[in-house]
């Protein structure tokens, strides 16, 4: 039967997938490890040994990148698992307008980065922008929420929230839906409140989905670019810059060897977190 | 009765709230890209003194030599063509790595989760792009893009093969098909609805890309949807009406497929995660 296997299940339908995603993917990722040893010129190379990733991390418009690309994969990473937790569990409820509620919370998810991000330009402007009219009409006076360098990259932060929760709802959603239902049913004859029901049903059983949305918002969050680019281009100065929008801007002065050099540490903080995150989280998994 | 009325109060708030937060900064873009300019620098969400929708629309596509109708027309081409590669080759990849183990195979799986997760590595990539005459053209771009939706998309062919059944394989095989045989006539077809889920998700995700054709396709001649919209920012400099009303024309593609197959999004997005 083994002949049979190879014969039907042959390799070479893995040749197209070989070609184009080690060629387009693979590739490019080792090669980052040397080429972030060199300065570089695309055409020629000089080995620099380890100067690239000494100034990435000491330069500090480089390095604040690094603080703030953390900062950022945990915020928005903890709010949508929070908040799209409780919106999972209540709308999981039977309520009549809860097909609306879903759909309105998804929808940001199919506009692209670039337009959110300008609408909440426009939105967030400091004197006339709509959310400073809203708090000045309850006696508040907002701030600038992208001008004030301590702020910014809260700013963005909460901007990828709105747009992103919709997803892990949904996740969450289908995690609830999965419980089976006499879970439910024993902790009511127990006399149980729904505060219960919560925290030691759905959150506990939950655990699967919560995984997929912590690694899938905290990955995303780690490697984000394109809503600070909008928003900020990484200002003011340099307080809202990731590593991402740094990557861009060595690659747009031309210090390619310092672009590879922040693509190799962004793929070194990536494996050190996720790796060991992915691990612990689906140790913690609970079968239903 | 008590509990009926106190349902309904905490429906209400929550409509009000999702309207609140969801609604507002939606239809604000909608008002104000049919106000004039300098209405529109008000900033306020009151209706237009007076609709000027065509007016504008007109206006953002006769910007810059009618730039956008060709963003629209490479958006298209680069959406379709990427996804017809990333269909075709990751179909054919999931399915020998489905039904096949060995120690290659789990290498190969490795490396395939690893793609999940690793940011692409922009500049050895455009490195390698150069290299091969790719750089600054379509098709490398559209390589790239199936390149990088390969991981996710071959975890939903496996998933789905996992439950066509081997025997059908056997049969086939005994009846006298060869491998290739098997695979289009019989397995391909069969999975069709998850072709169907990958291309609708990926075609949302590529058109509205803006990171990947900012990388490596720069260059006038070679924009698509997202790249004029933020070329647009500099070039309106504030003028609001004229950036939203592009946000309004770029987002119909992506707004028709969520209404039409918003059931498919949903299912084959939560398959996706929960299956990595």
């Amino acid at each position: 039967m083994a002949s049979t296997t190879s014969k039907i299940y042959s390799y070479k339908f893995l040749l197209p997938a070989a070609v184009v995603y080690l060629i387009f993917f693979i590739v490019p990722t080792f090669l980052s490890f040397f080429f972030s040893l060199t300065i570089w010129t695309l055409s020629d190379w000089k080995f620099t040994g380890l100067d690239n990733f000494r100034i990435f991390l000491t330069e500090p418009s480089l390095n604040v990148g690094l603080r703030n690309s953390l900062v950022y994969a945990i915020l928005t990473c903890g709010l949508k698992v929070v908040l799209g937790f409780l919106l999972a569990a209540f709308l999981s409820a039977n309520l009549k307008t809860k097909g609306f509620l879903r759909s309105i919370i998804y929808f940001p998810n199919i506009l692209s980065t670039i337009a959110v991000g300008i609408m909440f330009s426009s939105l967030m402007q400091p004197s006339r922008g709509l959310i400073n009219v809203g708090l000045a009409a309850i006696g508040i006076q907002g701030p600038d929420w992208l001008g004030n360098p301590s702020l910014a990259l809260l700013s963005v932060a909460m901007v990828d929230v709105w747009k992103g929760v919709g997803i892990a709802m949904t996740i969450f959603i289908a995690g609830i839906m999965a419980i089976p239902r006499h879970y439910y049913e024993a902790l009511m004859i127990d006399g149980g409140s729904s505060f219960h029901k919560l925290r030691y049903i759905t959150l506990p059983l939950s655990r699967s989905s919560m995984n997929s949305v912590i690694m899938l918002a905290f990955i995303g969050g780690i490697r984000s670019f394109d809503l600070v680019w909008v928003m900020t281009k990484g200002g003011p100065g340099f307080t809202s810059d990731l590593i991402a929008s740094i990557i861009y801007k060595q690659l747009q002065g031309g210090f390619y060897g310092i672009s590879t050099a922040g693509n190799v540490v962004l793929f070194v903080i990536v494996s050190l977190l996720a790796v060991p995150m992915y691990r612990f989280l689906t140790k913690a998994e609970v079968d239903l | 009765m008590k509990r009926k009325i106190l349902r309904v109060m905490v429906e209400v708030i929550a409509v009000a709230l999702a309207l609140a937060i969801f609604g507002i900064p939606l239809s604000y873009v909608v008002t104000n890209a049919g106000k004039t300019s300098v209405e529109a620098a008000q900033m306020s969400i009151a209706p237009a003194a007076e609709t000027r929708y065509i007016k504008n629309f007109s206006e953002v596509l006769a910007t810059s030599n009618h730039m956008l109708l060709r963003a629209f027309l490479n958006s298209t081409i680069i959406t379709v063509v990427s996804i017809a590669m990333l269909i075709g080759v990751s179909s054919m990849a999931g399915f020998v790595m489905e039904r096949r183990k060995s120690r290659a195979i789990s290498w190969i799986n490795f490396l395939v989760l690893a793609g999940l997760m690793i940011p692409p590595a922009v500049v050895p990539t455009i490195w390698v792009l150069k290299s091969i005459g790719l750089y600054k053209t379509m098709l490398g771009l559209e390589l790239i893009e199936a390149a990088l939706a390969f991981p996710f998309s071959v975890l939903l062919y496996r998933g789905y093969l996992g439950a066509i059944p081997r025997e059908l394989d056997e049969a086939s095989f005994i009846d006298g098909c060869s491998g290739l045989d098997l695979f289009v006539k019989v397995i391909f077809p069969l999975m069709k609805p998850v072709s169907a889920t990958i291309a609708i998700i990926t075609s949302i995700s590529v058109f509205n890309d803006f990171v990947n054709p900012l990388y490596f396709l720069p260059g006038a001649k070679n924009v698509t949807v997202q790249l004029t919209l933020y070329n647009y920012i500099s070039q309106y400099l504030n003028k609001w009406n004229l950036l939203f009303a592009d946000i309004l024309l770029i987002s119909i593609p992506p707004l028709i497929f969520f209404i039409v197959f918003n059931k498919k999004i949903v299912s084959g997005m939560v398959a996706g995660a929960v299956k990595s």
